[in-house]
């Protein structure tokens, strides 16, 4: 289980997050919603500590992700960069690999990259595409391999940020089901963002609004339709009027 | 009014005074992790290859013209007391203790500085060093400490090479067009030169070597946003190294050779 609670980040006189309250129940999928530039990825780069808070507590099972061990604690987790961030000077597979290859528990090269291959298929890429290096990919290959990256290691913790941006429909599919699966099968827990409203039913036990800094509505996927929330009628209806403004 | 003087005086002074600070935490925090493992093998045998043995060619050629260069100034001018004959002498400890470290440094600043910075810094605007934290990699250990070492290593290597280059580039240029005899030109360097002449020289070398990541690696981590930020990051960085190489070489050579 993941708990935010009052988590506030600023950038200079920008309030990006104005108290934050969040809990994402163990072995569920969160899906984050909200309009672009709300704070979305500040978001989860808080929870990993990419970007620290400036008020707020964080904690993952009770324990405040501030403290401890953080080599344990980022072992635990695995995530999707909204740009990918893949490592541009390394090949595909050894960007899968990445943790794989290193640190203490670190396996032979054959075996990381057979592991490395069977995620990339995972994410609808054929081993070919395992030698190329990053750069040699299309903008959503490189989405994919970010993902496989990101599962590579089978975390129990994992963030997706936009898993499905610039993917086509079947491809979209694809990954929305395999998220999906990592979560009932692996029984990781997960937190993606999307801005892709039949991604987020296909993802999503829990839903929850960033608006304002804040969480505007938070329930199960189930409960959304029927919410009297104005501000998250139109996102998810898409309307170009109501109380959010067009201009942010 | 004098206060409002004292404060413009004072503004930029403490704001470098700051940098340095930052600089020197980096360089201690550099440090702090080398002597801890991990220790990333691979990148630093990369780093070496980059650092080291891709720059040989621009120093190799600098170090030449500037031998060749150094003889014929030293000809002319020596000529003005008859003392023509101290050409060998003078390229020596010229190359030796001054300009091999000097150049081949500011050389490597401008090839492996900027080079660094830029990586480094696009890493950053992409993510990359998150994404690093969040591999369980530290970017220090992975990116910084790699690069640190190899140019503290490589860059007396290099300045040793150029030395010999220099001083060969001399040779080449007393025997063609000044008149020396190859074997006595020869017969008195070798006589000439001291162990610790070439020795400061290398000592140098590796301080100029750790300066040059170091600002590179610096200025990448702390790399601005978007392309811009990147190139901001990699001109500061050279020109941060070159005026700290100057900087550490007078100091470097007030150590050494004044007692
Ligand atoms: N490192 C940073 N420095 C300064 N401002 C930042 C930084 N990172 C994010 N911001 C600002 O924080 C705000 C939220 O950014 P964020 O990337 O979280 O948006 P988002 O909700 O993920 O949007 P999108 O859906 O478009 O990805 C933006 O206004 C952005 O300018
Ligand atoms: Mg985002």
């Amino acid at each position: 289980m993941i708990t935010l609670s009052g988590v506030h980040k600023s950038f200079g006189p920008n309030r990006v997050l104005r108290g934050v309250d969040l809990t994402i129940p163990k072995g569920q999928s969160m899906v984050i919603i909200g309009g672009s530039g709300t704070g979305k990825s500040v978001l989860l780069k808080c929870v990993l500590g990419l970007v620290a808070p400036d008020a707020g507590t964080i904690s993952l099972e009770g324990q405040d992700v501030t403290r401890g061990d953080r080599d344990a604690f980022l072992a635990r987790f695995g995530m999707l960069f909204q740009g990918g961030a893949l490592f541009d000077s390394l090949r595909v597979w050894e960007n899968v690999a990445f943790r794989l290859l290193r640190g203490a528990k670190a396996m032979p090269k054959d075996e990381a990259r057979a592991v490395a291959i069977e995620k990339l298929r995972r994410v609808g890429l054929k081993p070919a595409v395992a030698d190329l290096f990053p750069g040699e990919l299309s903008g959503g290959m490189q989405k994919r391999v970010g993902l496989a990256r990101a599962i590579a290691a089978n975390p129990e913790v994992i963030f997706f940020d936009e898993p499905t941006t610039g993917l086509d429909p079947i491809m979209s599919g694809v990954i929305n089901a395999l998220i999906r699966e990592i979560v009932v099968e692996m029984g990781s827990t997960a937190m993606a963002i999307t801005h892709d409203m039949s991604s987020v039913r296909a993802i999503a036990d829990q839903v929850a609004m960033l608006h304002d800094g804040v969480i505007r509505w938070t329930g199960p996927v189930a409960e959304m339709d029927a919410a009297s929330d104005p501000y998250l009628q139109q996102f998810i209806h898409g309307r170009a009027t109501g109380p959010i403004e067009g201009v942010r | 009014m004098i206060a409002r003087t004292l404060a413009q005086i004072g503004r930029p002074v403490l704001a470098v005074l700051a940098a340095f600070g930052r600089v020197a935490l980096f360089a201690a925090d550099t440090i702090r992790h080398l002597l801890t493992p991990p220790f990333y093998g691979r990148e630093f045998a990369i780093a070496l290859l980059q650092i080291g043995w891709f720059s040989l060619p621009v120093v190799g050629l600098t170090a030449f013209f500037t031998g060749g260069a150094l003889a014929l100034q030293i000809y002319s001018g020596g000529a003005r007391f008859s003392a023509e004959a101290v050409v060998p002498q003078i390229v020596a400890i010229g190359m030796a203790r001054e300009l091999g470290p000097v150049l081949g440094g500011l050389m490597v600043a401008a090839r492996v500085a900027s080079s660094i910075a830029a990586e480094i810094g696009t890493m950053k605007v992409t993510e990359q060093i998150d994404a690093l934290v969040t591999l369980s990699t530290h970017p220090m250990k992975y990116l910084t400490v790699p690069r640190v070492l190899a140019a503290t290593l490589a860059v007396p290597i290099l300045v040793a090479v150029g030395d010999s280059i220099g001083i060969g580039g001399g040779w080449l240029v007393g025997v063609t067009k000044l008149g020396f005899n190859s074997a006595t030109y020869i017969q008195n360097t070798n006589d000439f030169l001291e162990v610790w002449d070439v020795g400061s020289g290398l000592v140098k070398g590796a301080v100029f070597g750790f300066i040059v990541a170091l600002m590179g690696c610096y200025f990448g981590m702390n790399s601005g946003r978007g392309a811009q930020g990147v190139g901001a990051a990699t001109k500061a960085a050279v020109v941060a190294a070159s005026v700290m190489i100057l900087a550490a070489n007078y100091v470097l050579t007030g150590l050494f050779f004044t007692s």
